[in-house]
């Protein structure tokens, strides 16, 4: 029994990964009023161009940060869209999404059923990756797993203790008056949703590179929808993404793991999704017990003339 | 950094010439786009519009499966139209449609000896019901709960997709269909008819244009439409002149739904006969009816139009998947670049733009 649960968060982890990366994102995005739909769509340009790069220059990092670039410039179509010519987030995000799954499907063509002919290494923590049973559980994974990790900490502190973050939080909560104090909200929101992108680019080069690893079309999933609620589960706080990613991660892993027992994968596949909407309502309870919500602003476009 | 600042002075009212000439405008534009992204991702543009156009709308067999693709597009698109009108954002047409072909497909199954002028209304009532009971779940945790119908509409859609799945390789597997996971041929009385020769089944294209002519005129001729026309215009104002909020989100869900469900029989019962895989009964209509609703700026009737259109792009998709070897994704990107142009373009009508350097 204990060694089925430590192989299970063993492998929650890594299924988690992607989602962590891209929620992270997507808390700063909609910390600063723009909702961005786009995620799927900007995740999966990630893995493509991801995979791409790393498989033709034969380095992995050139794909981790081709695969940053991509979702970020994504990203800033959305910017643009939502944040100068203020049309509606929700459809102009969808939209993102259907052309990340179109154009990544054009691209990916050549690559699929290619294995990727380079890897990135599990890092052994000296000290630690020797720990009894903890080391292997906890301390082998690769760079981009510390990375999400160690980026939680990281993102939390400059949201709520230093100046960066508090201009952020005002841009989603109060444009107006962060305006009025001479921030510039444009500005703000455009580099917060272009972070967004890069982030959600970095979770799906981790699919395609490190995780699967394989261009796979499509192999998303709607990961990146379910990262869009997970910035809800985690009431824009970096902290309970993390708590959210891995929660999901580990019903990825609970899926493979209940098949050999005679139930349907079909109905296993459900499970993320249906876990989405109670985690949704479960949420929405909550945040109105503890009268928290969305920044306030998220969803309005801000103009100086119409206030 | 200078980003160009775009300064927005309100307009009163917008001719009729600017709504139609901006959305040529964004057609335009949006097609120039894709020509710029095939040409990069090493497609010729000419020759993949071209096969597209000619697909299409360039023959006899083309127009007909345009229009037989238009069926479930105007169904589900006109649905749209009233949930957007109510300012629900019902995403989820595709999973209602799923729903509705499997409840249509149960109701063939469980009286499979009723005669077609009673089974085949049946089955159009369980279509509608199924999908309207998949919309009535995002609409009652966001009246009641307050979540995201955005969210909850689409991971249904995943949920329905592996519903049709799971019943087609699991308890309806037919037996007489060596292996493939699809079920036995619905009986004939079970068949909606066609116009001889081609696929498409006149009957639910009528209910379609019907139901396209009554959602138009419930908007526009009664107070119901006048009530969901002020709530998504502007919730608070409905609230203080007391209009109930929960009533309309419920019932623009439910009538989306119901109409995703009935295009989901139409394709069992239509075209099919049969359940199948998901991805054989829908190539992602359900989305594709999102653009059909905004391209029609949420008008039913035009988006009987704007359905009709889109029917034919998907089938020149299909012409180019085939012609030129590329991924059924592909369609995605007419999807996603006309549809980021289409809602841009709504601006000119609502805004004078002015640019400030």
């Amino acid at each position: 029994m204990l060694e089925f649960i430590l192989a299970a968060v063993r492998a929650a982890i890594p299924a988690g990964t992607p989602l962590l990366y891209g929620t992270l994102g997507e808390v700063y995005a909609e910390r600063s009023g723009v909702l961005n739909l786009g995620v799927e769509g900007m995740m999966i340009m990630g893995a493509v161009s991801g995979f791409a790069v790393a498989q033709t220059t034969g380095n992995v990092w050139l794909g981790i940060l081709a695969a940053a670039v991509v979702g970020g410039l994504m990203a800033l179509i959305h910017a643009f869209a939502s944040v100068t010519l203020r049309v509606n987030q929700v459809v102009s995000g969808l939209a993102l999404t259907m052309l990340g799954l179109g154009m990544s499907g054009m691209m990916g063509k050549r690559f699929v059923g290619q294995p990727l002919a380079v890897r990135l290494q599990p890092i052994n923590i000296p000290g630690l990756s020797d720990l009894p049973v903890i080391g292997p559980l906890l301390f082998r994974f690769d760079i981009l797993v510390y990375l999400s990790v160690l980026l939680v900490p990281v993102l939390w502190f400059v949201l709520y203790k230093t100046r960066l973050g508090v201009t952020l939080r005002s841009v989603g909560e109060n444009p107006a008056a962060a305006d009025a104090l001479g921030v510039s909200v444009t500005m703000v929101r455009y580099s917060a949703v272009a972070f967004g992108g890069m982030m959600a680019g970095i979770g799906g080069a981790y699919l395609s590179i490190s995780y699967a690893p394989a261009w796979i079309e499509g192999m998303t999933a709607g990961a990146g929808w379910i990262v869009v609620a997970l910035t809800i589960f985690a009431i824009w706080d970096p902290r309970r993404a993390l708590l959210g990613a891995y929660l999901f991660g580990g019903v990825r892993v609970l899926q493979f793991r209940l098949q050999p027992l005679g139930i349907s994968p079909n109905l296993l596949n459900m499970l993320p999704f249906l876990l989405t909407i109670l985690v949704l309502w479960l949420s929405s309870g909550e945040a109105a017990k503890r009268r928290i919500g969305s920044p306030a602003a998220l969803m309005t476009a801000f103009s100086r003339e119409e206030r | 950094m200078n980003i160009p600042r775009i300064r927005f002075e309100k307009r009163l009212s917008s001719p009729q010439w600017l709504t139609l000439a901006s959305l040529i405008v964004a057609l335009l534009l949006a097609m120039l786009t894709i020509a710029i992204i095939f040409q990069l991702l090493g497609v010729n543009p000419l020759i993949a519009f071209q096969r597209i156009f000619r697909g299409g709308f360039g023959s006899v067999y083309g127009l007909q499966e345009t229009m037989t693709k238009s069926i479930p597009l105007i169904l589900a698109g006109v649905g749209l139209t009233l949930a957007f009108k109510g300012r629900m954002y019902n995403i989820g047409a595709e999973g209602q449609l799923l729903i509705g072909a499997i409840f249509a497909t149960g109701v063939s199954r469980a009286f499979p000896e009723l005669p077609a002028y009673i089974l085949l209304p049946a089955m159009f009532l369980g279509g509608f019901v199924g999908g309207a009971l998949w919309a009535v779940v995002p609409a009652i945790l966001k009246t009641r709960f307050r979540v995201d119908e955005v969210l909850t509409s689409l991971m249904l859609v995943y949920v329905a997709n592996e519903a049709v799945k799971f019943l087609v390789y699991g308890p309806w597997r037919g037996t007489d269909t060596r292996g493939f996971p699809i079920t036995d041929e619905f009986p004939d009385a079970a068949h909606i008819p066609n116009i001889l020769g081609t696929r498409i089944h006149y009957p639910t294209l009528i209910i379609a244009i019907l139901l396209a002519v009554l959602i138009y005129l419930l908007l526009v001729r009664t107070k119901l439409g006048y009530e969901i026309r002020v709530t998504g215009e502007n919730p608070d104002a409905a609230r203080y002149a007391g209009m109930d909020y929960q009533k309309i989100a419920l019932l623009v869900m439910i009538i989306s739904g119901g109409l995703a469900g009935l295009a989901g029989m139409g394709e069992v019962a239509g075209i099919h006969y049969r359940l199948r895989p998901p991805e054989a009964i829908s190539p992602g209509y359900g989305f594709t009816a999102i653009i059909v609703a905004w391209l029609a700026r949420l008008n039913p009737l035009a988006a009987i139009l704007t359905a009709f259109l889109l029917g034919g792009l998907l089938v020149g998709g299909d012409a180019i998947q085939i012609a030129l070897n590329l991924p059924a994704a592909t369609v995605q990107i007419f999807n996603g670049v006309i549809l980021l142009f289409v809602i841009s373009s709504e601006l000119f009508n609502q805004y004078r733009l002015r640019l400030e350097v």
